[in-house]
């Protein structure tokens, strides 16, 4: 029986086990989250010597004293490598939780309420979503100091679009479902029905939705520092790349100075998104679609039907 | 006359649809329930009967205040309810309670049989301590026949069969000591073999608890293990009402006699001809001129054409909308 697979979130986590894509994605994850937070004690050396350089000290290719080279200011890539993973896995956490707490809280509302709020909130989200997240972020980073949290802010306030809908259709699967309208004959108000029928569905969407804008966050946190956007005091994979781009990398041949980084963020974006579809996968489809309205879709009213079994034979192939 | 416990007085719940033309200016409506009268007493079983799509779920979803009355007047204990403020309703819902057709779909998957059980009792914020919350989900599971209950409280719904998952819904109905229960189809989901054990389930609560229950089923076979009295709906309307006894036996309603008619009697003396209506159902958006059944009546003249016809007494506690109740009768007699 389908409603077998149902059930507490217990099954979302043994159906993940169950999908490989899913593990290896949660695997790449934890690992990332492990070198970054291990760096201090990863890293060869400190990132924040202050080192003495000679000429002979730039872009040294890789040797048993610097394993992946040095970079254009003489310091080991490795380092700045393990030191990086830091910069992107905190811009990509905290702007994707700005971005999925916008999103959904909008989307929730707008779901739930309906009506007027709903026509403002949602027309508010198409105007944001037809403009392009990457040229605005540009304008207002280059405006504005460009600092770690300027750009976790702008990251997180742009990138609440696609949550927003999605929550919202999300929502409004849900409230159809009979077991909101049991609970409002029981007499429960709406924060009640919200807070305890409502969200605890949606929740798990916004999860797999997190985990999927993280990694949005973390490749817009490289655009942007690529293109000299980004804080220069702090050394992200996109500012390594942009400094190599820049101070001549290219020219020197050094691919050590330039591989690194653009593995760093090959490597998280694959994991999320690995993970976010095995989420995506193992959360129930009947949590994340409205179970067929049998009431009116089943059984017509065309046809007079006192005969007792007529509507009695759907259980077995529902 | 003292007030009954539920007094329903013209009911009506019109749906309004979306014009299907840009060129449509007149509003199109669905005409749910349309005019429904009726009394219901303490500790008294109502059974509504009628063919799906005749508004019997739509009345009862306006009768807990779920979908708003176009007009009519519902008073409980005396109190009105129609167009009441939500302080009102809140305290009516205390004390009406339903169940839903659909036990798959009625209950939160995230939610435990213990949780789903004390959710009223939260709601209204009752038995607040947790050792009478507890005896109270207990004895509720109890009641509706979940044996024993604490070995369902930690279950999940999906753990638990249709006839199971329907306990529940009841036992989640029982736990505030309702005076009225509207039971929605309570079993026409269910397997055929369990839903015996589910009628006589609320049969035997409505006479220990002193519960009056609305049953609603399409299914006039289920009816006379529960009720004391019958309501036959036809297109939004009540077309026949009265004692089990006199509906069942001495049925005047022309629809009510094409209903009984193909119902397996238990007594094969009892059975009759097979009645089958012509025509379809009228839809409830386009209805007929006169009486709305009149399309498919076997015995409808030219008048009925013209008349819609009202309940009208035709024995005691039994009342018919037909304008040829009798006349026929004489000529049978
Ligand atoms: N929310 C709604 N909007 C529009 N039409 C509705 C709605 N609910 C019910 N109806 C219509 O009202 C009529 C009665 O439906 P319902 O009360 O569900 O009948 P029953 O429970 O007797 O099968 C049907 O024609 C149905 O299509
Ligand atoms: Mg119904």
């Amino acid at each position: 029986m389908m409603e077998q697979a149902t059930g507490g979130y217990r099954g979302v986590w043994r159906r993940l086990r169950r999908n490989p894509m899913g593990m290896i994605g949660l695997a790449m994850l934890v690992t990332a989250i492990g070198v970054a937070l291990l760096a201090p004690w990863l890293s060869p050396y400190d990132p924040n010597a202050i080192i003495r350089v000679t000429i002979l000290d730039i872009y040294q290719s890789p040797s048993p004293a610097h394993w992946l080279g040095t970079d254009d200011a003489g310091r080991d890539v490795l380092t700045n490598f393990l030191y990086g993973a830091r910069v992107s896995l905190t811009v990509g956490f905290f702007a994707s939780f700005i971005a999925v707490s916008i999103g959904g809280l909008l989307g929730l509302s707008a779901g739930f309420l309906g009506g007027r709020t709903e026509g403002v909130l949602m027309r508010f989200t198409d105007i944001m979503l037809v403009i392009p997240d990457l040229p605005l972020a540009v304008v207002i980073v280059a405006l504005t100091k460009p600092s770690l949290t300027n750009i976790i802010l702008v990251i997180g306030l742009l990138g609440w679009t696609g949550t927003a809908r999605l929550v919202r259709a999300q929502t409004m699967s849900v409230k159809q479902r009979k077991f909101v309208l049991r609970a409002r004959a029981v007499g429960a108000g709406n924060r009640y029905i919200m807070h305890r029928h409502i969200f605890p569905l949606v929740l798990p969407l916004m999860v797999v939705n997190t985990v999927l804008v993280i990694s949005l966050a973390i490749l817009n946190e490289s655009t942007l520092s690529f293109l000299g956007l980004g804080d220069p005091a702090t050394l992200s994979w996109g500012q390594m790349l942009n400094y190599a781009f820049t101070r001549g990398a290219m020219s020197a041949g050094a691919w050590w100075a330039l591989i690194p980084p653009g593995f760093g963020i090959v490597w998280v974006v694959l994991a999320c998104t690995l993970l976010g579809q095995g989420l995506e996968q193992a959360l129930n489809p009947r949590l994340l679609t409205h179970h067929l309205a049998a009431d009116r879709t089943l059984t017509s009213h065309r046809r007079l039907q006192p005969a007792p079994t007529s509507e009695g034979a759907t259980p077995g192939n529902r | 006359m003292p007030e009954p416990l539920l007094r329903v007085r013209g009911v009506r719940k019109l749906f309004p649809i979306k014009a299907a033309g840009w060129r449509t200016h007149a509003q199109r409506v669905v005409h749910a329930v349309d005019d429904v009268n009726f009394d219901l007493g303490a500790g008294e079983a109502l059974a509504l009967v009628g063919e799906s799509g005749c508004g019997k779920s739509t009345l009862a979803l306006t009768l807990l205040g779920l979908e708003p009355l176009t007009a009519g007047s519902i008073r409980f204990e005396g109190q009105e309810l129609a167009g009441a403020p939500p302080e009102v309703w809140r305290l009516a819902r205390r004390h009406i309670q339903m169940i839903f057709q659909d036990p798959y779909e009625s209950l939160n998957p995230l939610m435990t049989v213990g949780e789903i059980v004390a959710e009223p009792l939260q709601v209204h914020k009752l038995a607040t301590a947790t050792e009478e919350r507890r005896r109270r989900i207990m004895a509720a599971l109890d009641d509706a026949g979940l044996k024993p209950a604490q070995h369902f409280m930690r279950r999940f719904p999906h753990e638990l069969s249709g006839g199971q998952r329907q306990r529940v819904a009841i036992a989640a109905a029982l736990v505030l000591e309702p005076r009225l229960l509207v039971a929605d189809e309570p079993v026409s989901m269910l397997d055929v073999s369990i839903r015996a054990e589910i009628l006589n389930l609320l049969a035997d609560l409505k006479v220990r608890r002193q519960i009056a229950v609305l049953f609603i089923t399409h299914d006039l076979g289920t009816v006379s293990a529960i009720a004391d009295r019958i309501a036959v709906m036809y297109l939004g309307r009540i077309v026949e009402i009265g004692a089990v006894n006199d509906v069942l036996t001495t049925p005047q309603h022309p629809y009510t006699q094409a209903l009984l008619s193909v119902v397996p009697a238990p007594n094969p003396r009892l059975r009759r001809q097979h009645i089958i209506l012509q025509g379809e159902t009228p839809d409830p958006v386009n209805l007929p001129a006169g009486c709305r059944f009149h399309p498919r009546c076997p015995v409808a003249i030219a008048r009925c054409h013209q008349v819609d016809p009202v309940l009208q007494a035709v024995g005691a506690g039994h009342a018919v909308a037909c304008i040829r109740t009798t006349e026929l009768r004489t000529n049978t007699l």
